[in-house]
């Protein structure tokens, strides 16, 4: 049973880190919190819904349906919302603002075009399941800690060993010396909308797997990983990852153990108390009010 | 007749919340994403309080303020200090939060499937009154020293604080007044509604109050009021399918066109004043004067 448990809210839990990493990225560039990240999520969610339903029944190349999707969804919204506004200088309180006015403007219009059903994936695993040490462990939460692990990986060794990567660590220091020495900041924040994007769209897709999609799926699950993100320090790709492991693991350990109807209590518990406490998380910088 | 004085009352009530979240997010510069969760405090105790123990409704409404205000100031001190993205996700924590204990709270509050039986009390009249009164004493707090002071802090913290404004007693200013007025409209609603489900407190909510406060104008109360006057009735009168949809991507369009080319809002900084309604009239009745003059050459 505690076996079982651990293993779920693992998987949960590296599939918050995806989405909090995406947080993180662009918080580290630009330093505004991008809420129209949900809407992404859902999206993946639902490319990959209708391709395994109308066109091939393999998980793999759904998810990779969910990523092209995701991917182009968020640099539509970087290009259109996000760009004037960057190229303005305008108030990070108005990048906000606009990200919140795009995420009700999709989560609305997915509503509309697709119903608020719940629907679930015709390739299904959660039935599936394998024993190890005495405990069953799911099919679905193997193949979505693989996969995310996968795609953490991939983004890490981007950031750690390519010229893309070096200019994303340079512009998270300072964008504007960065933007001297020659790097296309706006070529850059596309690519980390595009980067930040595909890794919503693995994480809507695997949630979708895992769970059921539905419209408002992005919005409940992005809150979620955006307290990991504050939780291991808004801006920290590592923080975020090991925050959302502990809040996967914690959330699927009070749900077993205490209630299920207390688990999202207890998420938006922890981002009080750790505000209260620490308010830089695990591995953040300054959180203070800046001049 | 009736049907246009409950949309009238319902807008009314609203307004009373939309000019609180005014104060907190147009006036003070700090955005919330959970004020629906005390408007559902208000509302809940408001409604608990005079159909359990039978106090009049004047006296729930207020006790649902005065709770409201208490749990928006403890909860908001500690991260008042923080940079505004802490804030903003923490209110939204805050919002989910209450509406997830209403939701647990079974016994208590009937939890998803409602409380009902709700005594009536709210007409047109009191509420309207209540709106007018708000309005005069919120402009005149604009006006006065503390006001200022708050707008001080939106415009530059640092520099306020310099000049010996003290930063956190003014947002918890800011904090407690949009705290009991969203309380207000929750009690109003709630013996408006005479039912009440978490769901009608939910992030959406929150969403809406906020974008009215961008729509018309941070830093303009009479433009917020102007921008709830026209946005908050909509829902009656758009009443077919996915009406509801539709609205809120008409309200996210709107606050993306708004911030993208006029980020000021409807009435940026000003107030609305009764020379800017001689103006408009002066302005129809030239262009008025000329289509004639026009139509006789």
């Amino acid at each position: 049973m505690f076996i079982q448990q651990f293993v779920n809210g693992i998987s949960v839990g590296s599939v918050y880190a995806l989405m909090a990493v995406g947080y993180a990225l662009i918080y580290s560039l630009l330093n505004f919190t991008n809420f129209a990240h949900g809407i992404s999520v859902t999206i993946g969610a639902f490319a990959a819904f209708f391709f395994l339903t109308y066109a091939m029944q393999n998980l793999l190349s759904g998810i990779i349906m969910g990523v092209i999707a995701a991917a182009l969804l968020a640099a539509f919204i970087q290009l259109v919302a996000y760009r004037p506004l960057l190229k303005r200088n305008s108030k990070r309180i108005f990048l906000m603002i606009i990200g919140l006015g795009v995420s009700v403007i999709g989560d609305n219009l997915i509503i509309i075009a697709f119903s608020g059903r719940f629907r679930i994936f015709p390739v299904n695993f959660s039935s599936e399941s394998i024993k190890i040490f005495g405990a069953n462990i799911g099919v679905v939460d193997i193949i979505i800690f693989v996969v995310s692990m996968i795609a953490l990986l991939i983004v890490e060794l981007i950031i750690r060993k390519t010229r893309l990567g070096l200019a994303i660590r340079g512009a998270s220091f300072s964008l504007d010396t960065t933007s001297l020495m020659g790097v296309n900041t706006y070529k850059l924040i596309l690519t980390i909308f595009l980067i930040a994007g595909s890794l919503a769209g693995i994480a809507g897709a695997l949630l979708g797997a895992k769970y059921t999609t539905y419209p408002s799926l992005g919005t409940f699950y992005t809150n979620k990983a955006f307290i990991c993100a504050v939780f291991g320090g808004l801006g920290s790709l590592p923080g975020a990852m090991i925050g959302a492991l502990i809040l996967g693991v914690s959330e699927s350990m009070i749900s077993a153990y205490v209630s299920t109807g207390l688990r999202d209590l207890f998420s938006y518990f922890i981002l009080i108390v750790i505000l209260l406490v620490r308010p830089s998380g695990l591995m953040g910088k300054s959180s203070e009010n800046k001049a | 007749m009736i049907y246009w004085l409950g949309v009238a009352t319902l807008v009314g009530i609203y307004l009373i919340a939309v000019m609180g979240v005014s104060i907190l997010c147009g006036f003070t510069g700090m955005f919330s994403l959970g004020h629906a969760g005390f408007m559902a405090i208000g509302a809940y105790t408001s409604a608990l309080l005079t159909k359990n123990f039978g106090i009049p409704i004047f006296a729930g409404i207020i006790g649902g303020m005065i709770l409201a205000a208490i749990a928006g100031a403890l909860l908001c001190y500690p991260t008042l200090k923080l940079r505004d993205d802490y804030f903003i996700i923490v209110t939204l924590g805050i919002g989910e939060a209450i509406k997830l204990i209403i939701l647990n709270a079974v016994n208590l509050t009937g939890g998803a499937r409602g409380l009902s039986d709700i005594p009536k009390g709210s007409s047109f009249i009191s509420v309207w009154a209540i709106v007018i009164i708000t309005f005069i004493v919120l402009r005149s707090f604009i006006n006065s020293k503390h006001g200022r002071n708050c707008i001080a802090l939106r415009e530059e913290e640092l520099a306020a604080q310099s000049v010996g404004i003290n930063p956190i007693k003014y947002k918890m200013v800011a904090m407690v007044i949009s705290c009991l007025l969203c309380g207000c409209a929750g009690g109003f609603l709630a013996h408006y509604m005479h039912y009440l489900q978490p769901n009608m407190f939910s992030m959406v909510k929150s969403d809406e109050l906020i974008i009215m406060v961008i729509l018309g104008g941070q830093g303009s109360l009479t433009g917020t009021v102007l921008a709830g006057l026209l946005l908050l009735p909509l829902p009656e009168l758009l009443r077919f399918g996915s009406a509801e949809q539709w609205r809120m991507v008409f309200y996210g369009l709107l606050v993306v066109i708004v911030i993208l080319f006029r980020p000021a809002g409807l009435m940026g900084m000003r107030e609305f004043t009764f020379k800017d309604i001689k103006n408009v009239a002066k302005w129809f009745r030239s262009e008025y004067s000329k289509k004639t003059t026009r139509n006789k050459v």
